[in-house]
Parts: structure tokens; C-alpha cells; sequence
């Protein structure tokens, strides 16, 4: 099922970084650096503005990929990695794109491991991607047999 | 920058170590809301358990933003420019996370300079929840 999706691409989709959804998740992380949330003292530093948290990619949209399909509920997630050019900047746009990598099964302790890797990147209004994320999920065999009915 | 900023990034040199409040669910509820990540395994107890988990368990991603927490006394004279990490462990309400990190590697290249952090996050009974390495790209000397 996942197989024949390999290399599928999401539809791009747009995203603006919102102040207000920057300061909500820098709080909810524990991290109200005022880089995050103090515009006047954001504009004195050597970014030049308000950025938001290296993780805050995570919440944006990249995009739905056709066709495909996953448990609602039950997945683990495996692995994560998040490169960037430069922080992202409040009040910018950000256009997301997804990619399904990679898929593939492994035996493990407690019964059938399924990977599910996806590439997600964020281009700049210039069209530079300035961020690019590698996910890794985990569907357990309990998850994946209850799923599959 | 100043320069106890900058003694920092060198190899061998442990950050110091953050040790957090214990998890509660209302920081999973937050960071749910917040993230738009609402896989009810990190906030609905028959939902953890539908999943064969011991109880609600906190996002992954909420373990790494902990390790974002490390580096925010550098902001102004740099950024996370990598971040990578595996997810070794399910962290659960009540436990005590305890952020550390050691610096490997100082490369340079041109006017840049890029610190290697190897990064880890511990429970309160010493198991590894996240492991993982972080470049914090410096900026040039203004």
C-alpha cells in the first residue's frame, strides 16, 4: 500500500509565521526568549527581528500527499531531524513541501515494526529553501493490524 | 559577542545542564494546542492505552524543543543551524528531564565557525530519552 507511494509530493502549501503562534509555542516549549517574543529587543540583536524556535517547523502545513493514508492514532515517532539555513522569521512566508521518502519493515522485540521516513521543506518567498526535515514514524504491529482490520 | 560566550565553544566543554520541572499533562495539552499535534496518545489516558502505553506520553518533539532550551542563552551570537535526533525512550507524566550537552567539534570555514554539540536527554532514573547532535552556527565577529 505505502510502496507504490515512494517519491509521492505533497501539493505545496502556503504558511505565514504568525507572531501570536510563535509566542503560544515558545511558551508552551518553556522558552520565552525574547528573541521569540520581545519585538523591539528581537530588532537590536544580529537577527534583525522577531525568529521563532528551531522547532517550530514542526507545525507548519507541507501539504497533503494523494492517496495516502496512515493510522490516526498509534504512531510513534522515531526520529527527527531539522536543518536551517537561518532561523525562521516572524511575519515571513513559508512555502512547505513534503516528499514520502521511504518506507520499510523490521522485526523488533515486540512484533512487526513498520518506517515511514518523509523529507518536508520550507521555501522562502525568494523561492531559497531555508528548512528541511527528515521524519521518521513508527507504526506498531498492534497499531498497523488494528488499522488494517 | 562576549567572551564568556564565545569560552564556551570549545571541545570538551559540557553546557550546562538543565534539570526541568517535572512533565504535567497540562504541558502536553499546551503543546498539543500549540504544535496542532493532537494524537490523543499524548493527552487522552484510553487512547495511550488503546496503543498498549503504559499512560499518556509526551510529543517527541516537545523532548526536542527541550533541547532547543540549551542553547537559548547563545541566541544572540548564533542559531541551531542542525538538529538531529532519535527518540530512544517514552517520556511520561511525572518524569524529571535533565538536558545536557557536549561540544565535539569546532569546524571553521571561512569566517564561519559551526560547534558540534553532542546532545542527550535523561529521565530521573538516568534512561535515555532522546540522543542526538546539534551545530550551532556562530555568527562572524561583527
Amino acid at each position: 500500500m505505502w510502496q507504490e507511494l515512494l517519491g509521492a509530493r505533497s501539493r505545496p502549501a502556503i504558511n505565514w509565521i504568525e507572531r501570536g503562534a510563535v509566542r503560544r509555542f515558545a511558551e508552551a516549549i518553556g522558552d520565552p526568549h525574547p528573541l521569540y517574543l520581545d519585538e523591539e529587543a528581537a530588532k537590536r540583536s544580529r537577527h534583525g527581528g522577531l525568529i521563532a524556535p528551531p522547532t517550530f517547523g514542526i507545525t507548519l502545513d507541507y501539504g497533503g500527499i494523494d492517496g495516502l493514508r496512515l493510522p490516526e492514532t498509534g504512531l510513534l515517532h522515531g526520529e527527527q531531524r531539522i536543518s536551517a539555513v537561518r532561523p525562521l522569521r516572524v511575519g515571513e512566508m513559508i512555502m512547505g513541501q513534503d516528499v514520502f521518502e521511504h518506507y520499510y519493515e523490521k522485526q523488533g522485540g515486540r512484533g512487526l515494526l513498520t518506517f515511514l521516513v518523509f523529507t518536508q521543506t520550507g521555501a522562502a518567498e525568494s523561492g531559497d529553501v531555508v528548512l528541511s526535515m527528515r521524519k521518521t514514524l513508527i507504526i506498531t504491529e498492534t497499531v498497523r493490524r488494528r488499522w488494517e482490520g | 559577542m562576549s567572551a564568556d560566550v564565545q569560552a564556551v565553544w570549545q571541545v570538551g566543554i559540557e553546557l550546562p545542564p538543565l534539570t526541568l520541572p517535572p512533565v504535567t499533562r497540562l504541558d502536553l495539552i499546551k503543546y498539543a494546542g500549540a504544535s496542532g499535534d493532537f494524537n490523543p496518545i499524548h493527552t487522552i489516558d484510553a487512547a495511550a492505552a488503546d496503543a498498549e502505553l503504559p499512560g499518556v506520553i509526551q510529543h517527541g518533539m516537545l523532548t526536542m524543543a527541550k533541547v532547543g532550551l540549551l542553547f537559548s542563552p547563545y541566541l544572540e551570537s548564533g542559531f541551531i543551524s542542525l538538529i538531529e535526533v532519535r527518540f530512544a525512550g517514552m517520556v511520561a507524566v511525572g518524569d524529571q528531564l535533565t538536558v545536557s550537552g557536549q561540544v565535539t567539534e569546532i569546524a571553521k570555514r571561512d569566517d564561519e565557525t559551526i560547534a558540534h554539540i553532542d546532545v542527550t536527554v535523561r529521565n530521573q532514573r538516568d534512561q535515555v530519552m532522546l540522543a542526538g547532535q546539534v551545530e550551532f552556527r556562530l555568527f562572524a565577529a561583527a
